[in-house]
Parts: C-alpha cells; sequence; structure tokens
C-alpha cells in the first residue's frame, strides 16, 4: 500500500483528478444555443418545461391515443414544433430533430435520445 | 452402484477453444443479422405483410419448445424418481435454460422494436397469450435457476425434489402456452385447434430429449468421459417413444381435419399440392424425422450403435425444424378464408398463397440462436460441475452386475 | 278570386316545401359535418355512447375507380416504395368472383373495426386497443412490432412497417418497426370530419361509403342500415364488426 509503485500510482490518479475539476467548470460553460421559439412564451414557464416536458408529453400521448383528448394548438406535438421549428435561408422548415435544432439541442447536449420522431412528422403541417 | 461424481472439465484443448470460436462466429453473425434488420427495416429480409413471422420464428419456436423438453431428463428423475437419470439433471437443467436463452435472444432480436424490450416486460395485457408466454419463459428462467442451486449446493439438495415438481408443472404450463399462442388464433385455418397444445408437448419431449442425446453424447465423447450403454439405449428407447407419440398426434390432426370438409383447402395444401411445404411435411418431418429415426432407434441390430443414435436424434431435429417450419410458415402462406366459395384478386395478395424465401439474415440469426444455447452449455461446464465424471453401466445401472473376473 | 288565391297559395307551399325537401335531399348526404346530433369537443373524452361504423354498398362501387385507396395513401402518406410485398396498405379493392355462378364484385376492404377484436386480445402490450367509440387503433408508443395482431387478424387488415420512414404527415404518424392500419382516419373523426375514402368516394359521385354512428337509430347510417340487406364478412366469427357490406 505505500510502497513505491503504489505512490506513483496513487500521485498520478490524483493529478489527473485535480485536471478534470479544473476544466469541468469549462465544459459546464458550454451551455447549449437553444433557438428561441415563437410568441412571448411557452405553456409553460421554462423551468417547468425542462424539467416536466417529458412527463407532460408522456402522459399526453396516452390522453390523446386513449381518450381522444386533443388539446388544440400548444398542447400537443404538432403544436411544440409549429412554434418551436425554425427555418432555413430558403423560407423552408428545417426538422426539428435536426442537429443544432430545438430538440436535438438539449438532448444531444444531455445525451438523452428521443425517440418521438421515428414516427412523428418533425416540421409543421403545411396550411 | 458406485458413487456419481461430478467435475468440470478441462476446456484447454484447442478442439474446445475452436469450439468456442466457431459458436462465437455464428453468434456475431447473428448480432450483425439483427443489426442490419433493425437498423434498415424488415424490407431486406423475406418476410412481408403476408408471412409476418419467418424463419427467425421457426428456430426461436423450436429452441423453445426443444428447452421445456431438455428438462424432461431432469423430471424423470426428481419428480419419478427414476435412479438412473438424477445424474443427468444438473446437465438437463443447463441445456434447458440454456435453450430457452437461445430461442429468447432470436425472438427478441426479431422485433420491429427490438429497444422496447422493458415495454414488453412491463406491459401486460393479460388476455394475451403472448404476454403470459412472456412471464411463463421468465419463471422458467428463474425456476430452473433455483432447481440448479438445490442440485448443486448440498445444503439446498433437501429442496430438490420439490423445486423439480415445480418446475416440471410450470414447463408443462409453458409449452401449452406456446402451442396455444398458435392454437387461439381464429383467423388461420392451419391454426385454430385445441390439438396444438399437446402436440407442442409432445413435441418438446422429443426435442428435447433429442437434443440432450446429442450434447450428452458429444460432451463425454469429447472430453473422453466414460458414457456406458445402459443409461445410452434406456434413452434412445424413451426418444423412440417421444417420436411415435408427436407422429400419432400428427396423424390425429389431420385426420380430424380431413374429416371436415371445411378444411379441405388447407390440408390438401400441407399434404398435396403446397409445393415446397408439403415436401418438407412428407419428406422431412415424416420420413426423414420421424420413421427412419424409429427405425434406426428401434432396430434390433442398428438401434446398438451410437453412430444410429447420434444419426437418429440428428434427423428428430431436422424434421422438427421442418415440422416449425410447415407450422409456421405454412401457416401463414395459405390465404385466409374471407369470401368462400369465390376466386379472390386484391392488391394485398388476398386470395393466394403467399410467397416466402427466407432470406440470409433470417437464417443466420436463427443459427446464433442455436449458437447461444450451445455456447452457454460449453462455458458453463467448464465453470461448474455440471458433468458426472462418469457415466459407465457401474455408476449408473442400479441392477449392474460386475462382470465375472 | 279567393279560392283560386287560396289554391296558389296551396301549390306555391306544396312547391316550395316540395324543392326544399328535394335541395336538402341532395345536399344532406354530401354535408355530413357533424354525422352525431351534438358533436363532442376535442377536449372531452370519448365514450361508447358513440360507435364509429361503415356501411358499403359494393353494388355502387364502379370498375377501375380507386378514390378510396388513393385518398387513404394521401390523407396518410403511405408512399409505395415499389415492394408490393412490404408495402402498407391500409385499404385495398378486392374482385370477387363466384366459383359457382361467376357473379363478379368489386368491395373495399379496411380494418373492420370489430366489437371482439382478436387483434386486441392477443397484442401482448395493450398496443392494439379498441378505444370507447368503437375504434380500432394501434398505440404505437408501445407497439415492439411483433407482429401478432397480424398473424390475428382475420381480415388481414394490418402492415407492418418494413423500412425507414421520413416526412410524415403530422396527423398520422407512423414509422419502422412498428404495426398499423385503417384507423378510420381518427384524427378527422375527432375533428368533425369523414375519413378520407369516405370523402373521396363522395366526390366520385358514387356514395358506395357511408360512414357515421351505429349506437344512434336516426343516423343516416342505422337508417340506411335498415333498409337495404347488409351483412358482415366473416360474419360466423362473432367479431360484431363495425363495417357492414351490402351486395356481397
Amino acid at each position: 500500500m505505500y510502497g513505491l509503485g503504489a505512490q506513483i500510482m496513487r500521485t498520478t490518479m490524483g493529478a489527473v483528478l485535480l485536471y478534470l475539476f479544473c476544466h469541468a467548470q469549462a465544459w459546464a460553460s458550454d451551455m447549449p444555443n437553444i433557438p428561441k421559439g415563437m410568441g412571448e412564451q411557452c405553456v409553460a414557464p421554462v423551468d417547468e418545461m425542462r424539467r416536466n416536458h417529458m412527463e407532460m408529453l408522456k402522459h399526453q400521448r396516452d390522453d390523446t391515443m386513449h381518450r381522444g383528448i386533443r388539446p388544440q394548438n400548444a398542447g400537443s406535438l404538432k403544436g411544440c414544433i409549429a412554434c418551436h421549428a425554425q427555418k432555413d435561408d430558403n423560407g423552408r422548415y428545417i426538422p426539428i430533430n435536426a442537429p443544432g435544432q430545438f430538440c436535438n439541442v438539449c438532448h444531444s447536449y444531455a445525451a438523452v435520445s428521443t425517440d418521438c420522431f421515428q414516427c412523428h412528422a418533425t416540421k409543421p403541417r403545411n396550411e | 452402484m458406485k458413487k456419481v461424481m461430478f467435475q468440470t472439465i478441462e476446456g484447454n484443448s484447442s478442439g474446445y477453444l475452436g469450439l468456442l470460436g466457431l459458436l462465437a462466429a455464428f453468434i456475431l453473425s447473428g448480432l450483425g443479422s439483427a443489426w442490419e434488420m433493425e437498423h434498415n427495416g424488415h424490407w431486406i429480409t423475406g418476410m412481408t405483410n403476408q408471412v409476418v413471422w419467418g424463419t427467425p420464428h421457426v428456430f426461436a419456436v423450436f429452441l423453445i419448445v426443444a428447452a421445456s423438453g431438455a428438462l424432461n431428463i431432469a423430471s424423470i428423475g426428481s419428480v419419478f424418481h427414476k435412479a438412473m437419470y438424477k445424474p443427468l439433471a444438473p446437465l438437463s437443467a443447463l441445456l434447458a435454460i440454456a435453450l430457452l436463452l437461445g430461442g429468447l435472444t432470436v425472438l427478441v432480436l426479431d422485433l420491429g422494436r427490438p429497444d422496447r424490450l422493458i415495454v414488453a416486460m412491463t406491459s401486460y395485457n393479460f388476455k394475451s397469450i403472448f404476454a403470459w408466454n412472456i412471464i411463463l419463459y421468465n419463471g422458467f428462467l428463474v425456476i430452473v435457476a433455483i432447481y440448479i442451486w438445490t442440485m448443486m449446493d448440498r445444503p439446498m439438495n433437501r429442496y430438490k425434489d420439490r423445486v423439480g415438481f415445480a418446475a416440471f408443472v410450470w414447463r408443462l404450463i409453458l409449452t401449452t402456452g406456446t402451442g396455444s399462442i398458435f392454437g387461439f388464433l381464429v383467423a388461420r385455418q392451419a391454426y385454430d385447434a385445441a390439438i396444438m397444445a399437446p402436440m407442442f408437448i409432445a413435441m418438446s419431449f422429443s426435442f428435447g430429449l433429442a437434443i440432450f442425446l446429442l450434447v450428452m453424447m458429444a460432451a463425454y465423447q469429447w472430453t473422453g468421459r466414460p458414457l456406458g450403454d445402459a443409461l445410452l439405449f434406456r434413452l434412445k428407447n424413451l426418444l423412440g417413444v417421444f417420436i411415435a407419440g408427436v407422429l400419432f398426434l400428427v396423424a390425429i390432426k389431420h385426420l380430424t381435419n380431413l374429416y371436415a370438409t371445411e378444411h379441405h383447402g388447407v390440408e390438401s395444401f400441407i399434404l398435396l399440392d403446397g409445393g415446397i411445404y408439403t415436401f418438407l411435411f412428407w419428406g422431412i418431418q415424416i420420413l426423414l424425422g420421424s420413421i427412419i429415426p424409429l427405425i434406426l432407434l428401434y432396430h434390433p441390430a442398428l438401434g446398438k450403435s451410437r453412430l444410429n443414435i447420434a444419426i437418429a436424434a440428428s434427423l428428430v431435429i431436422l424434421g422438427g425444424l421442418a415440422q416449425m417450419y410447415v407450422i409456421i410458415i405454412g401457416g401463414q402462406a395459405y390465404p385466409l378464408p374471407l369470401f368462400p366459395g369465390h376466386e379472390i384478386q386484391s392488391s394485398f395478395y388476398d386470395g393466394v398463397v403467399a410467397e416466402y424465401i427466407p432470406s440470409f439474415y433470417e437464417f443466420m440469426l436463427g443459427l446464433s440462436g442455436i449458437a447461444v444455447a450451445m455456447l452457454i452449455v460449453t462455458t458453463a461446464i467448464k465453470i461448474l460441475k455440471f458433468l458426472p465424471t462418469s457415466l459407465e453401466d457401474a455408476v449408473t445401472d442400479p441392477h449392474h452386475k460386475p462382470e465375472e473376473v | 278570386m279567393s279560392k283560386q288565391a287560396n289554391k296558389t297559395d296551396q301549390y306555391r307551399r306544396r312547391f316550395l316545401s316540395n324543392a326544399a325537401a328535394a335541395a336538402t335531399a341532395a345536399v344532406v348526404p354530401g354535408l355530413m359535418l357533424f354525422p352525431v346530433a351534438e358533436a363532442r369537443s376535442p377536449t372531452e373524452a370519448v365514450s361508447n355512447k358513440v360507435r364509429w361504423g361503415m356501411l358499403v354498398d359494393a353494388t355502387k362501387c364502379v370498375d377501375g375507380c380507386n378514390a378510396c385507396v388513393t385518398a387513404c395513401n394521401n390523407e396518410h402518406g403511405l408512399e409505395g416504395h415499389n415492394r408490393p410485398a412490404t408495402d402498407a396498405q391500409w385499404i385495398r379493392l378486392v374482385h370477387l368472383k363466384d366459383k359457382q355462378t361467376g357473379k363478379e364484385t368489386k368491395l373495399p376492404v379496411m380494418c373492420q373495426h370489430c366489437e371482439h377484436p382478436p387483434c386486441v386480445d392477443v397484442c401482448p402490450t395493450g398496443a392494439s386497443f379498441k378505444r370507447a367509440d368503437g375504434i380500432v387503433l394501434v398505440d404505437r408508443h408501445i407497439c415492439i412490432g411483433c407482429r401478432y395482431c397480424m398473424m390475428a387478424c382475420p381480415y388481414k387488415a394490418r402492415s407492418f412497417v418494413h423500412e425507414t420512414l421520413t416526412d410524415q404527415k403530422p396527423d398520422s404518424p407512423r414509422g419502422k418497426g412498428t404495426v398499423e392500419g385503417c384507423n378510420l382516419c381518427v384524427t378527422r373523426v375527432d375533428a368533425g370530419k369523414l375519413p378520407a375514402c369516405v370523402e373521396a368516394c363522395q366526390q366520385e359521385g358514387e356514395k358506395a361509403l357511408l360512414f357515421g354512428d351505429i349506437n344512434d337509430p336516426d343516423s343516416m347510417i342505422s337508417k340506411q342500415a335498415e333498409k337495404i340487406a347488409s351483412r358482415q364478412i366473416r360474419e360466423d366469427l362473432g367479431l360484431n364488426t363495425g363495417v357492414r357490406y351490402h351486395g356481397i
């Protein structure tokens, strides 16, 4: 436990940990740059949306699928996309799960994969 | 009777490592196939909207049915108290778990959304026999694992017979459930029969014992451990009984169907003009898979040869796979009787025999299930004491008389 | 003079009321925007007071017309990949010919929205389910893609999505690895509109497809079903389908 080999190993590990600690601050400040949605604010305050949107989506999907409850506009996934989708230089909608877009920006930062867009449309309805 | 000793195998030879390598190669190939299927979608396989369950399911259901049958040998020892079979119980239980895991691997990897396995294990529709099967499979793994524990851990030995009985009952319910997956389907002419469940139980006896025989003979041959004739001949005679049992139930199923005019279409399809399905039924399932093994096993001279016993067991397995193919794929290929008495034509293949060409991906996925099962057995017998050091007559046969010197 | 005026008035009234009746009779079958007496508000849960159904008049299904199929494909984004064995089909036209008499019939077949659906019984996760108002759906959030429901359906109503999909219709989410089938255009029905196939058939002028609440004895569909003979496909199975056919 106190031989030379052990001492070298403990010193090296300590140095590595110290390095990581110093640089954690830099990584933490690498916050995602979230594109702004339409309108003044979302359905709920930002903190609440960040913390609860997954639960809201999951609960809502059961309400819609099994009970036929379809909240108009803001309450549906289509509503989220309608406000938060961005357009490119040619005025066409960019898929909302593309890199740098609204969903992907936070989800790739947090390393949480989303399953939604295997099925759901990534752009607003063409009115 | 000499006392039975259990010992791990050495597992150092190049043959052993080569076997591990071969099995690993098959498993990797299966995993690669599953990845391709999941990534590109099932259109790259031979499965379609007409034949939705294909070659992977043939292998998977075969392995699952064989798994519950493989436990039989242990049950004959623990439940029916036949002394000769008791030394085989650990290997039998191990093989049961291995085959079930192999079958489940194939089944899960073929799902359209294998990433949703956790949904399948937590969200149940209890009217679905499929949901019950998921519970039965997982329960089987737990019960048989406990069974192995009672066999191998001396303080737990006194629970062995009780757990063995529970495992025996559980496996009968499990196979009934597997057969009912098909038996409960009213839509299809080839299924919708109460006989499917008992037929599957008979099949499990037959396939399970055939695989057990082959694995046991290979293990003892390749490790140089003695395997006596007394035990081997008992087992091969038992296999013959099981083959006959399956033949009987298959005959009843088809004869009953033939009596009802309503079923003449599907019977004629399987028995006469179904092309590949008719060939597989008569040529492989009945002739190669049942009649020839019966001759090989019961013939007074032929039945004494170990090579013939191994051939017979292999043919039973081949026949079993063919039987699963005819049931699963043939049953789907035959059109649904939406408008009896009419010729039907549509863009969705109504009224016509569906075409199905197995793809390479499906074959490799199916074979990898067998490889998974064999890999589990091969490594387990090196890690734990599953194999008796000797199964010579003096050890196994309660009526053995030592030869006069 | 007054007698003459009376007669004229009466004649006028009869003419006007007949004209009004004729105009309404011409317009109403196409109108059907709210098939139910009181439409459900979208934030209210569905109930089993209503049961949606269809009445198909196969005698009016014209040779060479496939408006219903095209409308369904467009509505739900069912683009074909030139792989008919694996491409999704929610509705298809079936051509029948009686083996004994030679009589030919043509009819569209889709999910029959049974009252006792075998697909719902067999689904291990409960993804295949029947909504309270009778529409049989797949909850693709919990579908694991096992295809057991496809084995179980006597009408071959369901399709499996065999490839990666992009650019789905916002009102019709669908994705690789899950099972799907006709959902009676549930998003449209919930908005008080007709299913796409029914609307397309009416626009073609054929009116072979009638949609409405079969629990309501006063709905168009119930009244029509009282007048013309109709049956279910495979009624022997006792599934009590929501789709009935006249002329088969």
